[in-house]
């Protein structure tokens, strides 16, 4: 063992500069954020918790074309339809099972519509299983409470589409 | 009833002892998570109470409303008796460690020999835990911790041997009186050294917790444990190293006596300023944690013996050499 060596381990100088270091380090800005109370940037593109958006007027967008349904690789979508009295074809079930969701986004980009949208909501635990298998009503209102949030969403990405 | 009286005063003081103990190491806890977190740039637990200071306490209620749950193949009783000994010898052992000249449980003759024996048995409950548990890794921790405990309680011991030396006496109140003009840790530094790394590695603290590598062990001896046992284990672990932060304050950092005998440092209460001492005891072991990686076995077991082993005993000659060369033997108590 060479002099300098044996004299660094003797005096413990590495160990002492790295106490003085860590300490330093204490009172340096922290790289994590205050969670539950300060939230992160979160991308346009965020795929979080789907919704069923509206026209202004209040008509549901989704026109049952059934193509996310056949697109979904989990298979989470389960869609039946028919035809309202005025002609149009609307959906009467709309069913995702969020615990089968993979979040691929691929049922948002499928959309002729931009019915089904995938929004940067992702605080939705539940407690029971059964409250993870949305129908279309908690979609719907899902895209009524996050309507303002995912129309800039759409229109902040759409010159990248 | 004289005898029910003094039992009464005796448990009341008991009580007065452990509760502050219990709820220090639920503080130390907090501490420790903090410090580490705050070395690695995180926050660390800040939101259950002020700075997060009763997060401890939330997490405690949390392992009691848990199910514990016993494997079937474990010997039940030794299981289940396991933690409970680590407990009790973790708290036991604070008997004897004086806060200042009167605030002490027993004032015994051979307080440091009883610590010294205390700590040694605090093994016991994790092999008890590692074996009872009838499955790998848990046997692998404990045996880990049995070498490794063993081999540092060796050189643990003859560090105590190179301060008793110096006072002539057992008891920790005179060990500290001791040290009124001259604090160990300046003439004995390199033992004080040893005998922090030691004090590592005897309370399974990193870079010494082998035991509970969780890389390669996944806990240790505490694989196995659920609730409540659980939570009195790593209470037990905590216990003890506010024990050895104790000890070490005791042996080396001059106890509860201000480092200088002058104005505004003598007027503070001594009970705060060991309480001062073994917190920087405590910082210590928790930035140790954050920054250093974990030792490997046969490097830990180098150490302990080929290094601290001889590097203690030789400085036991220099000190009893040094004490009689210059005639310096505490007179009288040998």
């Amino acid at each position: 063992m060479n002099v300098n060596r044996f004299l660094k381990t003797i005096f413990l100088t590495e160990f002492f500069l790295a106490i003085f270091k860590a300490i330093r380090e204490i009172f340096r800005p922290k790289k994590t954020i205050n969670y539950p109370f300060e939230k992160g940037q979160i991308s346009p593109r965020y795929r979080g918790e789907h919704a069923l958006r509206r026209y202004p007027n209040g008509e549901e967008r989704c026109i049952a074309c059934k193509l996310c349904e056949a697109v979904c690789p989990a298979q989470a979508i389960t869609i039946e339809s028919e035809e309202r009295e005025d002609g149009s074809r609307k959906t009467t079930r709309y069913d995702i099972d969020m615990l089968k969701c993979i979040y691929c986004g691929l049922c948002q980009e499928s959309c002729p519509v931009d019915a089904i949208v995938q929004g940067p909501n992702f605080e939705f635990a539940t407690e029971t299983r059964e409250e993870l298998y949305y129908n279309k009503e908690k979609l719907l209102d899902n895209g009524d409470r996050w309507e303002s949030v995912l129309a800039k969403n759409l229109k902040t990405d759409k010159i990248y589409k | 009833m004289d005898y029910l009286i003094t039992l009464i005063s005796e448990i009341y003081k008991i009580l007065f002892l452990v509760i502050p103990i219990l709820i220090s190491v639920a503080m130390i806890v907090w501490l420790d998570r903090r410090v580490w977190g705050l070395v690695q740039k995180r926050r660390g637990p800040n939101v259950v109470g002020p700075f997060g200071l009763f997060q401890t306490l939330a997490d405690a209620l949390k392992y009691i409303f848990k199910e514990i749950i016993i494997p079937a193949s474990a010997n039940k009783t030794i299981f289940i008796l396991a933690p409970i000994i680590t407990m009790t010898l973790a708290l036991v052992a604070w008997a004897v460690i004086p806060l200042s000249e009167t605030l002490v449980l027993s004032d015994i003759n051979v307080g440091i020999l009883y610590l010294f024996a205390i700590s040694s048995l605090g093994v016991y409950g994790i092999i008890m835990g590692g074996w009872a548990s009838n499955s790998k890794y848990p046997f692998l921790g404990a045996i880990r911790s049995a070498a490794q405990m063993v081999s540092y309680e060796v050189s643990i011991g003859i560090i105590i041997i190179n301060v008793l030396l110096c006072v002539g006496s057992l008891n920790l109140s005179d060990i500290v009186m001791a040290q009124k003009n001259l604090w160990y840790v300046i003439p004995l530094f390199p033992m004080f050294v040893v005998f922090f790394i030691s004090a590592l590695a005897e309370t399974n603290r990193p870079p010494f917790d082998l035991p509970e590598a969780e890389a390669e062990l996944v806990a240790g001896y505490q694989t196995e444990y659920s609730g409540m046992m659980y939570a009195m284990f790593w209470l037990g672990e905590y216990a003890n190293i506010l024990l050895m932060c104790a000890m070490g304050s005791i042996l080396f950092l001059g106890g509860w006596l201000p480092p200088l005998d002058i104005y505004p440092l003598n007027i503070v209460p001594a009970p705060f300023w060991m309480i001062f001492k073994i917190l920087f005891l405590f910082f210590l072991f928790a930035i140790i944690k954050a920054i250093v990686p974990r030792y490997r076995y046969d490097q830990l077991m180098r150490l302990g013996w080929k290094v601290f082993l001889p590097f203690s005993l030789v400085y036991v000659v220099l000190t009893a050499g040094f004490l009689l060369y210059f005639d310096k033997l505490p007179k009288g108590s040998f």
